[in-house]
């Protein structure tokens, strides 16, 4: 046991010169943090790799009127797998591997709370999405009822519909783990000194993320079990002949629903709050009242969700109480918004590629926003319901806004976990072409939705077309580009030999915990948690011995 | 929170079933609770809407489509639906009632939809709604859509 603990502390973890089955083994029963960050990484991006795939099968079906190259049948299932797959494959498990490299650095502790449960965590995706995806090569194909499956709809789907709620399932366990296990680290755990009120916002905004998933995950369980009762078991939760609604699958639904699109975007508001200073070489603007802002929209995510169904035929008093508090929201963001103006305002800006990213999230991001304050106006959103206005405003939420946010991160922190810089040049040029193909991607479905174009079909009226042609054109662009990025971080990570290393503090206007370990940090960090000293100002941590580290070891 | 998923099952029942809301007051009053007294002066227009549900060829129509009515008095309309199988099937058609703040004004003595239809091999069947609007309906309420689907529950039923 000693001699273990010896080789774990000063050798760090089996490599791959150690044999390929200790090699795997390792990475398999891992309950190392800034491990499994690297596996959720990396599982995300293959899934985002996945996913891509499916929206050019969409893209290359729109790219003109009438049907092409897949049939309806398919097409649909390439829609509901293409949401299902970025959601819950995607961008969910960045940001919790993100805050497993994250978190535990930026607070000053060794590891997570409950490692085990995070490697469990972690284990239970693979299977999930082996599940999910395994469903297009069965009879009857996969499930093409749309990701948010409606019922009657989705009951009508064949032999991928267990399939579809297991999957389901499944994920929904492993988002509650990472949950818990932030929320515990981050309430326990902290390096002594550190205040809630002097945690990082990147620690702040996956706090309240993680209770976000804790309450409503288990809503959708309880939703889809009910699906899968009513198909397989006779019960009639939400079938009409038999004293059912499936209005109310709709209530259930977006009950987690909603509070999901903000468990998707916050955790993007804390990286940007991160990046942005850095890079204006000023403290954020407004701390604390982005704090409050966060925890704002948090609450008011859970009294907003029928907006998502204001055609279902609600009283004028429904729709009057969803379309205000929905409006609400713009307020907290707003404040969010102009924090992050302020905190640009008079900076010493510099364009490194993390601070484009982040920039463009703010910009592209209030976009999203105002176009989801269009659709929050009820009579208004009668004829944006299920259009392509709709597809565009949550992708503008979703790609430039969470998407951008990832990959920013990922610039700005991967020098700190390598050692080693990306390719500046290349990753300015991954930024221009992501950003000028993902606008020519969603801008044009603003207007092809305004005049009428609807979600989820194959086909379209010919009035359409070009707005369809550049949307495809984007979407391709968009999707070889990213191929610049994949090369940048593949360099990073498997050929560094040879390259000089970075600092500890790899960006000169960084504060935090994490810039106070070496770059890469050993497999161990804060094993002996830092001291934060009282009088330090909110959330920089500059004061903090950057020896804590070398000397336990000494 | 799992549990609480499956709370708002009877949850969404008690709120509909109290305000109206969605349409969903199946307005089922016993004959004697309902005593006439009927407004002259006001008129009101009570449409019936039938929709048999998932593409079933079953016949399914009112005899009437509209009726001007006054509040406060009880009316009788009938309504027919034939099985279109060559075997005995049962039905049953859910109501629901437009505008919302009219749902809970609207008493029924007597409606198919209190039950399950049981229809013999091809039988057609006359089947009667009595109704009454009370005269508290709201003002400005000048039209009443009572929406009947009809479903095929056989297969329900043989389960």
């Amino acid at each position: 046991m000693t001699q273990d603990a010896h080789r774990h502390d000063h050798h760090g973890p089996v490599q791959l010169k150690d044999g390929v089955v200790p090699y795997l083994m390792r990475w398999i029963t891992t309950t190392n943090h800034k491990d499994l960050g690297t596996l959720y990484l990396l599982f995300s991006v293959f899934m985002f790799m996945v996913g891509g795939l499916m929206s050019l099968v969409i893209r290359a079906e729109l790219w003109g009127p009438g049907l092409q190259y897949v049939n309806p049948e398919f097409f649909n299932q390439m829609t509901t797998l293409h949401a299902l797959v970025m959601i819950f494959g995607g961008v969910m498990p960045a940001f919790v591997g993100l805050a497993n490299w994250m978190v535990p650095m930026m607070i000053g502790c060794s590891d997570l709370a409950l490692p085990r449960v995070n490697n469990w965590g972690f284990w239970i995706l693979p299977f999930a999405f082996t599940l999910l995806l395994s469903t297009l090569f069965l009879p009857g194909g996969g499930p093409a009822g749309g990701w948010t499956m409606y019922p009657p709809l989705v009951l009508q789907t064949g032999n991928a519909f267990p399939f579809l709620i297991f999957a389901v399932h499944l994920m929904g366990i492993s988002s509650i783990t990472g949950a818990i296990n932030v929320a515990v680290t981050i309430l326990n755990m902290r390096a002594p000194g550190m205040t809630l009120l002097k945690m990082p916002l990147f620690a702040w905004t996956w706090l309240v993320t993680a209770y976000l998933l804790i309450a409503t995950m288990p809503v959708l369980a309880g939703a889809v079990t009910m699906l899968l009762t009513d198909k397989y078991f006779g019960t009639r939760f939400f079938s009409a002949a038999g004293g059912g609604d499936p209005v109310l699958f709709q209530h259930v639904f977006w009950f987690f629903g909603h509070p999901e699109v903000y468990i998707l975007i916050l955790p993007a508001f804390g990286v940007v709050s991160t990046i942005l200073p850095t890079f204006a070489r000023k403290p954020l603007f407004g701390y604390d009242s982005m704090v409050y802002a966060v925890a704002s929209i948090a609450f008011l995510s859970f009294i907003v969700w029928a907006h998502h169904m204001f055609t279902v035929g609600m009283p004028l008093a429904g729709e009057l109480f969803f379309m205000f508090a929905t409006m609400l929201i713009a307020v907290p963001t707003g404040v969010k918004v102009f924090n992050w103006v302020a905190t640009l305002w008079r900076g010493s800006l510099t364009f490194e590629t993390p601070m484009l990213f982040a920039l463009a999230f703010v910009f592209l991001f209030t976009i999203g926003g105002f176009s989801g304050l269009m659709l929050a106006i009820a009579p208004a959103d009668f004829q944006y319901h299920d259009t392509y206005f709709v597809v565009a405003h949550f992708h503008y939420v979703l790609v430039p806004g969470a998407v951008f946010a990832i990959i920013a991160a990922v610039y700005y922190w991967i020098p700190k976990w390598t050692g080693v810089r990306y390719n500046e040049t290349l990753g300015q040029l991954h930024f221009w072409l992501s950003a000028v193909f993902i606008n020519l991607t969603f801008f044009p479905q603003h207007f092809a939705g305004l005049a009428g174009m609807q979600r989820r079909v194959p086909d379209y009226a010919i009035a359409f077309t070009d707005f369809n042609v550049w949307s495809s054109v984007g979407a391709f662009g968009f999707f070889v580009a990213q191929f610049l990025m994949l090369y940048n971080f593949a360099r990073c990570v498997w050929f560094r030999q040879g390259r000089p290393r970075v600092p500890a503090r790899v960006w000169e206007g960084a504060h935090g915990l994490e810039w106070t370990v070496p770059s890469p940090p050993p497999y161990h960090t804060f094993e002996i948690p830092p001291r934060v000293p009282e009088t330090e100002v909110t959330a920089t941590h500059d004061d903090v011995d950057p020896l804590t580290h070398v000397k336990q070891h000494a | 929170m799992f549990g609480f998923g499956f709370a708002l099952v009877p949850l969404y029942d008690v709120l509909c079933n109290w305000t109206g809301f969605n349409g969903r007051s199946s307005g089922m009053s016993v004959a004697a609770d309902v005593a006439e007294q009927p407004d002259n002066t006001r008129t009101v227009t009570v449409e019936f809407l039938t929709t048999v549900n998932g593409g079933q060829p079953w016949a399914f129509a009112p005899d009437v489509q509209r009726l001007e009515v006054h509040p406060g008095k009880l009316y009788t309309v009938n309504f027919t639906a034939q099985n279109p199988h060559d075997a005995a099937a049962m039905a049953q058609a859910v109501p629901s009632i437009a505008p919302w703040n009219a749902a809970r004004y609207l008493k029924k003595t007597e409606c198919f939809c209190f039950r399950q239809q049981v229809f013999a091999a091809l039988e057609e069947k006359h089947m009667p709604v009595r109704f009454m609007l009370e005269r508290e309906l709201p003002a400005e309420v000048d039209t009443v859509t009572l929406s009947y689907t009809f479903f095929d529950v056989t297969q329900l039923a043989l389960r």
